[in-house]
């Protein structure tokens, strides 16, 4: 097969793969058998399109092909059971796709079914992102295992441990509604920041972002956005992603450097990302009810510095506020630790400072190295050098990371230098 | 990667033939259903060239040019920026794309430039490390 017909079924298959197995899974019950049928069907593609081309409407065709293969093995199962018969008449029932609004409605439900599955609470967050990337984002466990630099085995692994844990439990495929929305809900948007965050700051590995992680991240955020448009902090996450995505290429120097906000060339941000966060936070603000949840209460800091068009006309204010929000809603220390810092870009290092040491008694912080760290910057701002000096000690210290350790001390001996 | 994906103009278009209903029905069909994949970043309609002008340059001088103008397909009449995968998804969505026009359309696909953003550059740990910590400090660093 030439490279193009092969690059044309790659194409085909990420654009297909989601919705296919979602359908699949709807009509069989079983997620891992309807990612086999789907395979089964691009094989089939694989062996049939580069001589007769690839179809007018090629999803209807791999549909149409899972369905026979699986109408097949049903009814040559030997233990051809009622249930089965069942499912068997029902899929050769099923109308193929068409392009009616029902179709689509049922192709946007199936989708949703899938994320929700996919982020099962049963399933471990590991197995969530491997699974919610290998059938929503229809990578290939090639890809997943490059992206988080685990071996590809490993991966493997993963994804089959998930469709069996998810058989084994039972797991409906469904859309969960009402206080089961609520429940489940937050578990699908963790993956997504996951992703998106594994390449934002990569917490592994020699590159600083990993920019193709937060495209696809970015993709499942917007479609979730597009399939649950009434929910709030759905909007929410997608407004947090597009903003942070729209400094992506300004966070990073010619030589591949980590450029930190207030030193970015801000003409570099990406003004339709921009465009597209202030709108799903819009939206976000316009469906909540009695305030703003946590993605969009990020969205909103972030919005902050995308309106700020120099570091100097950012709002720190309303940061700090919003913040405070944060805070009350979270009740995490670190968040604490970044209002803080934001308290400090207000009204100045003695206010931040201030908080960062009623912060100190914090158990959840007594080991964090960053509390020191942060302390170490606003009493260096304050002129009080030797003081920072023994708190980047103390911080490098309390890291269990070879390289962080080697910075801090790096920063303690330029304050000690000059 | 981003493409910008374009509609090219027809004589019918350059007239401000309206699209029929049935299109338009179609054309909404197929923007939700790149929306619901994630892949439409945006998408704008445009009007006949006769409602626009060009701006000519040489040198320092420039001379403004009104609408219409004549080599009709060359124009385009609409068009999407969509973030794929590669070239060929995004050719495989245009595929899927209605005519949008009566009769013989083109649609013209381009990469938009974002090589920076993408390279395959490798950066030195220890500044990415000194960056991310300082990034977890202060979310507002980021």
């Amino acid at each position: 097969m030439d490279a193009a017909t092969r690059a044309t079924i790659d194409a085909v298959w990420r654009i297909e793969a989601p919705r296919l197995i979602g359908g699949l899974t709807r009509m069989t019950r079983d997620v891992g058998l309807a990612e086999d049928l789907a395979q089964d069907a691009l094989v089939v593609a694989l062996e049939r399109w580069p001589r007769s081309g690839v179809p007018e409407s090629p999803g209807a065709w791999l549909m149409a092909t899972a369905k026979h293969r699986a109408i097949d093995l049903f009814r040559r199962g030997e233990t051809l059971q009622a249930k089965q018969e069942q499912l068997a008449r029902e899929l050769a029932d099923a109308a193929d796709e068409d392009p009616t609004a029902e179709a689509a409605e049922q192709a946007g439900e199936d989708l949703l079914g899938l994320i929700f599955m996919c982020c099962h609470p049963v399933l471990a967050l590991e197995a969530r992102v491997a699974l919610t990337l290998r059938l929503l984002g229809g990578l290939t466990s090639d890809e997943i295992a490059r992206a988080f630099l685990t071996p590809r085995a490993t991966v493997q692994q993963r994804i089959v441990r998930a469709k069996r844990t998810l058989a084994a439990a039972r797991v409906p495929f469904e859309v969960p509604a009402g206080e089961q929305l609520a429940e489940r809900l937050p578990a699908v948007l963790g993956v997504i920041y996951l992703v998106f965050n594994e390449g934002y700051a990569a917490s592994s590995g020699e590159q600083w972002t990993r920019p193709e992680l937060c495209e696809d991240a970015l993709r499942l955020g917007r479609m979730l956005a597009e399939l649950m448009p009434r929910e709030p902090e759905v909007h929410g996450l997608a407004a947090l992603l597009e903003l942070q995505a729209s400094r992506l290429r300004a966070r990073r120097g010619p030589d591949g450097d980590p450029v930190l906000l207030s030193e970015q060339d801000r003409s570099r941000w990406d003004l339709l990302l921009i465009g597209r966060g202030l709108r799903a936070l819009d939206r976000a603000e316009a469906l909540s009810r009695g305030g703003l949840g946590p993605y969009a209460l990020q969205a909103a800091i972030a919005a902050c510095h995308a309106r700020a068009r120099t570091p100097e006309q950012t709002d720190w204010e309303w940061i700090v506020a919003l913040y405070d929000a944060l805070a009350a809603l979270t009740g995490s220390p670190v968040v604490e630790l970044n209002r803080a810092v934001a308290v400090a870009m207000a009204s100045g290092p003695a206010a931040g400072l201030e908080l960062v040491d009623a912060l100190a008694q914090e158990p959840a912080l007594t080991a964090y190295h960053l509390l020191p760290s942060v302390r170490a910057d606003l009493l260096a701002r304050l002129g009080r050098r030797r003081e920072a000096y023994a708190e980047l000690t103390r911080a490098a210290g309390l890291t269990a990371n070879e390289r962080e350790r080697r910075l801090l001390l790096e920063r303690a001996a330029g304050l000690a230098g000059d | 990667m981003r493409f910008m994906v374009m509609v090219k103009a027809t004589a019918e278009s350059e007239a401000g033939v309206m699209p029929r209903q049935e299109l338009l029905a179609a054309m909404g069909a197929y923007n939700e259903e790149l929306a619901n994949a994630g892949v439409m970043l945006a998408g704008e309609g445009l009007q006949p060239s006769a409602k626009g002008a060009r701006v000519r340059f040489a040198g320092d001088r420039r001379t403004v040019v009104d609408g219409p103008f004549a080599e009709t397909k060359e124009l385009i009449a609409g068009f999407w920026i969509l973030q794929c995968k590669s070239l060929e998804e995004c050719v495989e969505w245009v595929k899927r794309c209605p005519n949008p026009m009566p009769g013989e359309s083109e649609i013209e696909i381009r990469q938009v430039f974002e090589a920076d953003d993408f390279g395959d550059e490798l950066t030195p740990e220890l500044r990415a490390q000194e960056a991310r910590l300082r990034a977890q400090a202060g979310g507002e660093q980021r």
